[in-house]
């Protein structure tokens, strides 16, 4: 029983630690222009990110 | 567009601009977006963006410009989104790099660039929060399906519970608020035993749970809303796509025009503030933007798209205009005679108006299924009910307990799948072939449809004439007469041009356009004349028979040589005819042409039902004539004068070079060129409709085999579990099987349009 208590908050956050990312990524538009981000990452210049 | 925001472009700048493009960077300001460091960012569509490559160019090169802070390209939208460092900085450098990197750029309608879609954040957050509750309930199930037992048993019920509750909340708002929605109007639609189904089975497995026993359907529950949720993303996606789509095709009605004040000065004017009495001038190339009187200037006026006539007609002083024609060849002056709301455009979308309120009575295949589905489970769970009362003598608590597992195990999971997913499959299909659907319920019209009606111009035909005849002999003549037939714009001399493409061209001085004859030059100390022909009999030997259609060319004293031209009809015309007449479809068509033009194509394609000279009004009576007839037509046209029938009819298309009314109204665009694309649609339509009435059938037969174990009391969780996961399964996989679907490999086989076949009654009347 006392595994449970342990390993069920546990398994919980991830599930929600990803839930959290998703929706983040969500809102910072990064589903905007899927065909776009498979062909960005061929290109050759420098990848610094935007300023 | 307000009077007070920065001038956008300087005075001098001003003069070489047209309309058209002071018009674009109006709209663009509308639209753009203030930020707060006082940075402005402007959102184009630009059409021509297709690879990775675009990206860089466009990138790269933007980035370069004066002003330019941010640039980015969006391959998915194609769109271009760049920010300026400054309000009153113009974005005319930037357009003019595009073009010259070839994407022409159009503004977006503020619908379109109020950014990414609201309805569809909501839905995939609710997907999202579905998806995490389904699969932790999921996993806490697993135990309890094992037999865990007590304690153990209850605190995961528990926390099962503390889960399910706020996800079913928030990822059922979708669902519930159309449910209320359509019960507030007396009707049901999937969603609203949907809605009971996943309400009564969590507040039963929520009832159960505090009690300390019995078994809880949370993991049902919210895998049932998690996999709804993701047909209902698809189906979203699906529109959204083929709307921006279809925003990115050419806009072609003018969105104002320059207006000519007593000093002779020209300002660009919105098309709300033109009013009648305004003298307006509009130059070669442009489309006149509201009715009126041409007051100055001879030119001649394309009213393809706008009345469906193949013929350009000349226009002088006093001839009338309708808004939405376009102006070929010289710049003319003109008296508004109807403000824009007034004006012939307006009249035809108070008529598609009304046209729609008559169609809106159809309902959608799964609301129809909806309406019997629902009394008969209703019925069903009453039936256990009160069957369960009589049998344990007044178990209230185990007969209420039989019911909601009935209400449970018949919640439509499958069935509310079984159309958004064989759509989502069969638009994508249509799109990877040149189609866009705008709706779903398209299809299932589509599908039912038992005749066709067809506009000619710009529809059957490309409203690019061809020529039939040609006396121009070639050698020197032909080489002048190409040399003045490069010069104009006008469909006629293009079409020539395009004949003697592969002769040489020989120079000739002093070319110029004579609005409404045709091209005049000097060749070899002679003059030299291609258009009209009784003006260029002026100069020629033979001065009779120069009548009719067609171009006429001579050179100063010399013979005087006809060119005929025909329609070309679109690649695929013929084998579309042939195709749908063989499926039983009868073709019509409706042309607003005069009867010869008419004939003559309808002849050549082998279409006998023939109605021509048909104003708008008359085509909207013909469609509304067959729908109370109780037929249901396809109508494919492009003009502003199909736009009512286009609404009117059961279901419709139009070609993307159609009049942007046109396409609005219609429920398919054909973005390629061929027309086969149309029977193509016909036939992935009656195989949706086949694979939607499956998917039901296969959902049906699940319910059949479920719903006795419910009612026997016998079901649970585990069970539940795996028929409403393994029915979805089934439906999602049996609707993919419409991917492999393809064009008919004889139909996608270009049949050329073929202006040789037929020499169009003009040529005869020309010979004599």
């Amino acid at each position: 029983m006392t595994n449970l208590a342990f390993l069920i908050p546990v398994a919980l956050g991830l599930g929600a630690l990803g839930l959290g990312a998703f929706l983040w990524s969500l809102t910072s538009g990064q589903y905007e222009d899927l065909d776009g981000a498979a062909v960005r990452i061929l290109r050759d210049d420098d990848d610094k990110p935007r300023p | 567009m307000s009077c007070c925001a920065a001038p956008l472009i300087s005075d001098s700048a001003r003069e070489t601009l047209s309309a058209s493009r002071i018009a674009l960077l109006e709209d663009l300001r509308a639209n753009s977006k203030q930020l707060v460091d006082g940075r402005v960012t402007y959102l184009l569509s630009a059409p021509a963006i297709h690879c990775g490559n675009c990206i860089n160019t466009i990138e790269d090169s933007v980035t370069k410009i004066d002003g330019v802070t941010d640039v980015r390209a969006n391959l998915t939208m194609k769109r271009v989104s760049v920010t300026l460092d400054d309000t009153n900085r113009s974005l005319l450098p930037v357009l003019q790099a595009l073009e010259g990197l070839g994407y022409a750029t159009q503004s977006l309608t503020a619908e379109e660039a109020g950014g990414s879609d609201p309805e569809f954040k909501v839905l995939v957050r609710s997907l999202a929060v579905s998806g995490f509750a389904a699969a932790n309930i999921m996993l806490l199930s697993v135990p309890v399906w094992n037999g865990a037992e007590g304690a153990t048993k209850e605190l995961f019920h528990f926390i099962s519970a503390l889960i399910a509750i706020p996800c079913v909340a928030y990822g059922g708002m979708p669902f519930f608020r159309s449910a209320i929605a359509a019960i507030g109007r007396r009707r049901v639609n999937m969603d609203v035993p949907i809605s009971l189904g996943v309400t009564l089975a969590t507040g039963m497995s929520m009832y159960e749970s505090f009690i300390g026993g019995g078994h809880a359907y949370f993991d049902a529950a919210t895998s049932l809303l998690f996999f709804l949720l993701i047909g209902r993303v698809l189906d979203h996606l699906m529109r959204a796509r083929a709307r921006a789509a279809a925003g990115n095709l050419a806009r072609l009605s003018s969105k104002g025009g320059f207006v000519v004040n007593e000093a002779g000065e020209l300002t660009y004017m919105a098309l709300d503030a033109i009013n009648p009495g305004m003298r307006l001038r509009v130059s070669a190339g442009e489309r006149f933007p509201v009715d009126g009187t041409v007051v100055e200037g001879t030119s001649d006026v394309d009213r393809a798209l706008v009345t469906g006539e193949s013929e350009p007609q000349r226009i002088a002083d006093g001839s009338g205009v309708e808004a939405g024609t376009l102006n070929l060849t010289g710049p003319v002056d003109m008296l508004a005679t109807r403000a824009a709301r007034d004006s012939f455009l307006a009249e035809v979308t108070q008529m598609m108006a009304a046209a729609e309120r008559g169609r809106s009575s159809y309902v959608r295949v799964a609301d129809r299924m909806a309406r019997i589905y629902s009394p008969v489970v209703h019925l069903l769970a009453l039936t256990s009910f009160t069957g369960w009362m009589l049998w344990t003598g007044g178990d209230w608590h185990q007969s209420l307990t039989v019911a909601v597992a009935v209400l449970i195990i018949t919640c439509p999971c499958a069935l509310g799948l079984a159309v958004p997913v064989a759509h989502v499959v069969s638009a994508s299909r249509l799109f990877a072939n040149g189609i866009l659907l705008k709706d779903g319920s398209a299809l299932e019209r589509l599908a039912a449809i038992d005749a066709a009606a067809f506009d000619k111009t710009g529809t059957l035909t490309t409203g690019e004439p061809a020529v039939a005849l040609c006396q121009i002999p070639e050698g020197a003549a032909a080489a002048v007469a190409k040399a003045l037939a490069l010069r104009s714009v006008h469909p006629a001399a293009r079409a020539l041009a395009r004949h003697l493409q592969g002769l040489a061209e020989t120079r000739v001085t002093e070319l110029h356009e004579v609005p409404g004859n045709g091209v005049e030059g000097l060749f070899d100390g002679k003059r030299v004349r291609l258009g009209r022909g009784t003006w260029v009999a002026d100069i020629a030997q033979r001065r009779d028979s120069t009548t009719g259609q067609g171009v006429a060319f001579a050179m100063e004293g010399d013979e005087l040589w006809l060119t005929t031209l025909t329609e070309r009809t679109r690649p695929g015309a013929r084998a579309l005819v042939s195709a749908l007449e063989h499926r039983h479809l009868p073709v019509t068509l409706l042309s607003g042409d005069g009867q010869t033009q008419v004939a003559a194509i309808a002849r050549e394609l082998g279409i006998a039902d023939v109605h021509a000279e048909l104003k708008p009004g008359d085509k909207l009576a013909f469609l509304t004539t067959a729908a109370q007839a109780g037929r249901k037509m396809l109508m494919v046209g492009d003009g502003l004068n199909d736009a009512p029938a286009l609404a009117a009819a059961h279901v419709s298309m139009a070609p993307a070079s159609a009049s942007d009314i046109g396409r609005t109204a219609a429920d398919f665009v054909l973005t390629q060129n061929n027309l086969t694309a149309v029977a193509f649609a016909h036939r992935v339509a009656q195989a949706t409709g086949r694979v939607v009435r499956q998917n039901f059938a296969l959902a049906i037969v699940y319910n059949v085999l479920a719903v006795p174990l419910a009612m026997s009391g016998q079901l649970n969780p585990l069970i539940a579990a795996l028929a409403m996961s393994s029915s979805s399964i089934i439906v999602v996989a049996n609707s993919l099987r419409l991917h492999l679907l393809r064009p008919e490999a004889g139909a996608a086989a270009v049949q050329a349009g073929s202006p040789q076949s037929m020499i169009a009654p003009l040529a005869k009347e020309a010979h004599a």
